[in-house]
């Protein structure tokens, strides 16, 4: 069943990588969130229930709920056009995206292990390097903030894997999370958000020698 | 321990809301004595083990440092703020982030556990952009930006790399990760995911230390930083990523993966050697070009590390020298920008007309800086040059050698420049800076003059201790 999820997780980031609207983006990472929630609850079964019920909530609220609408709230008040503009073409991004995931796997199958132990390997490690890629072929700040907002979940998936012995670890993930989105909220509510309005990196260029 | 930290962080927050210009002085003072009391304490207390945090010879050199350079930066601060005649409030703000920055980076330091030390590196990140962010411009916006999105991309690595640190723990029964049970315990990791943990977490703390893959947010946080916060980020913050690249780096010398390590630490040194030579040839601003100094310094100390043994130690006297010395070079910069009104060489020039005790900080800073004798640096280059000889690695060493030679080049062009040769057809009577606001460099200047002819006996013990902690 969790398998069944975290396969779910990397096909929605194949969807992430060929959409063209942001609201699309916004509508996948929600998508994360309910399926990470699940995962959690699937996974974390040794863990005592306070923490549990910590983490599940944590998942559902900020992950699945909180970010994506205030995200879609800062795309209405600043007017963001509606494109995400990527600099590759669409088709390019999914060749390599498809050459990353097997070339994953076959790295996860050299470390020895079976590749059914390895799935929460494979799958944050692709979710990872999908959020790395939306961060570097995309122009806009906002679409860099929802490639760093995947990674976010890459970990939290990797962090699942040792959940069981470590639950610190998944801990502490929550609170990168958090961090995470302090930063964006307090990015978009100050006044940068007003100078970053429609920001695209290119005028982000004059800090250079 | 934890007395301390708290007492700072309520500090900061007194600070933050404070209105008073008076009270504001008043807990400065306290906090330069925390400070002070906290340091005290950790040299009396060598060895002492807490739940969370210890006080080990790396931790004391590290947190002695920042002492020195938080108290002479908050010096520098009065004039520096008095001439961006900004509100009371953002004042405040400034004192409470370098008051948080600090206490947060002394808790990194001291941090026994690798969760605990990655959790304050985080809140590093956070202070360090309120002071980038101080002037408000739209430059410094970028700068901010730039080294929040970098800081927090290089964090999230790190937290991998503690994932896949305990992916490979899972066979050998251990539910703690502090330091000394990881290191005690290193030889029953599985490699292969020891391999992955010792990239990402190298990777991630790059950031901090400056350092290749991830120079980039240093370089432009100590541009647009004010200067005396730009000196914190050239000497505590880098010595927090170094720290942390150091305390991995214990961990994996003892394992069979050590010499895989050292490889990648020798291409990032290299590789960030190469890549300072290259902009400083062609920067014309100021600050900029002592930034690509530091990557410089710091990819020689990496390479220290990755000579092992005696390059350990080399590697540890060049960061407590790079340390004194390059905060002086920003601090004295600032002073320049505030007489200039401009940090671009092109701009500038013929400083010795306006102050002379500042040219001599600019010139002796110089002289140190580049490893002349009698500077420490020149002592730490000798001996890791040295190793590479002993070690057969002529090519490399021939490699960073021209390398440093175009770099001393560089920096000796524009640094003379500044100072002697005034600007054709400019008559303008400038500021002339007071003696009292060099003074401070002119200390640090001599430190590490000192530490080069007559290092003190009890330092080097701390380093030989630090030494035979790494390699076990």
């Amino acid at each position: 069943m969790v398998n069944l999820i975290l396969l779910t997780i990397l096909a929605t980031l194949f969807f992430i990588i060929t959409a063209w609207r942001l609201v699309t983006y916004l509508q996948i990472l929600s998508l994360q969130g309910f399926l990470l929630f699940f995962a959690a609850y699937l996974s974390l079964s040794s863990m005592n229930s306070a923490n549990l019920l910590f983490i599940l909530l944590e998942t559902i609220i900020v992950k699945a709920v909180a970010i994506p609408f205030f995200l879609s709230y800062v795309l209405k008040r600043n007017n963001i056009t509606r494109e995400a503009e990527p600099i590759i073409p669409t088709f390019i991004s999914l060749v390599l995206m498809v050459i990353a995931v097997i070339a994953i796997f076959f790295f996860s199958y050299s470390s020895g292990y079976s590749i059914f132990d390895n799935l929460y390997f494979v799958v944050s490690l692709t979710t990872i390097f999908a959020g790395l890629y939306i961060i570097m072929s995309r122009r806009k700040i906002i679409t860099h903030v929802m490639g760093y907002l995947i990674i976010e979940n890459g970990v939290f998936i990797l962090s699942l894997a040792v959940g069981n012995e470590m639950p610190i670890l998944v801990n502490l993930g929550i609170l990168l999370d958090i961090f995470a989105s302090v930063l964006t909220l307090g990015i978009f509510f100050n006044r940068i958000g007003d100078v970053f309005k429609d920001a695209d990196v290119t005028k982000l260029q004059s800090l250079k020698d | 321990m934890y007395i301390f930290f708290i007492t700072n962080l309520i500090i900061g927050c007194f600070l933050a809301i404070n209105r008073s210009k008076i009270i504001k002085n008043i807990l400065l003072g306290i906090f330069i004595l925390v400070n002070a009391l906290f340091t005290l304490y950790s040299i009396k207390n060598i060895g002492l083990k807490g739940t969370f945090f210890n006080s080990d010879p790396l931790s004391v050199i590290f947190t002695t440092i920042l002492f020195i350079i938080s108290t002479i930066s908050i010096f520098h601060s009065y004039p520096y703020l008095k001439w961006q005649q900004k509100k009371e409030r953002e004042h405040n703000f400034y004192f409470a982030a370098m008051v948080i920055l600090v206490t947060a980076l002394n808790a990194a330091y001291s941090a026994n556990h690798i969760a605990i030390t990655w959790v304050f590196v985080e809140i590093t990140t956070i202070s360090a952009s309120f002071l980038i962010y101080y002037r408000r411009t739209e430059l410094t916006l970028e700068a901010t930006w730039k080294y929040i999105f970098v800081c927090s991309i290089s964090v999230t690595f790190i937290f991998i790399g503690i994932l896949f640190l305990s992916i490979s723990m899972k066979n050998s029964a251990v539910s703690e990760m502090t330091y000394d049970i990881l290191m005690e315990k290193a030889q029953t990791f599985d490699p292969f995911w020891l391999k992955m943990a010792f990239i990402f977490i190298f990777t991630g703390f790059t950031a901090k230390a400056g350092l290749f893959p991830m120079y980039t947010a240093g370089i432009d946080a100590k541009d647009k930083a004010p200067s005396p916060a730009g000196a914190i980020f050239a000497s505590g913050v880098m010595n927090v990523g170094l720290c942390g690249i150091i305390r991995t780096y214990a961990i994996i010398h003892r394992t069979e993966i050590l010499s895989w390590s050292k490889t990648v630490l020798t291409i990032s040194a290299l590789i960030s050697i190469f890549i300072a030579s290259v902009y400083i040839m062609k920067v014309l601003n100021f600050k900029r070009m002592l930034a690509y100094s530091s990557v410089e310094h710091m990819g020689i100390i990496t390479l220290g590390l990755a000579m092992g043994g005696p390059g350990i130690f080399a590697a540890l006297f060049h960061s407590i020298n790079h340390s004194l010395i390059k905060p002086a070079l920003f601090y004295q910069s600032g002073i320049f920008y505030r007489v200039f009104g401009s940090k671009f060489i092109n701009e500038t020039g013929g400083f010795i007309k306006y102050s002379i005790s500042g040219s001599l900080v600019l010139l002796f800073g110089y002289l140190l800086v580049i490893a002349v004798p009698p500077s420490g640096l020149f002592i730490s280059e000798f001996i890791i040059f040295k190793e590479m000889f002993i070690q057969g690695k002529f090519l490399l060493m021939a490699a960073v050698m021209i390398l440093i030679t175009v770099i001393i080049w560089a920096l000796g062009r524009n640094i003379l420049k500044a100072t002697f040769v005034p600007i054709s057809g400019d008559d303008r009577s400038l500021e002339k800076p007071s003696f009292i606001e060099s003074f401070p460099q002119l200390c640090l200047i001599l430190c590490v003059a000192l530490m080069g002819t007559y290092p003190p006996q009890s330092i080097l013990k701390l380093l030989e201790e630090v030494v035979s902690m790494v390699i076990g």
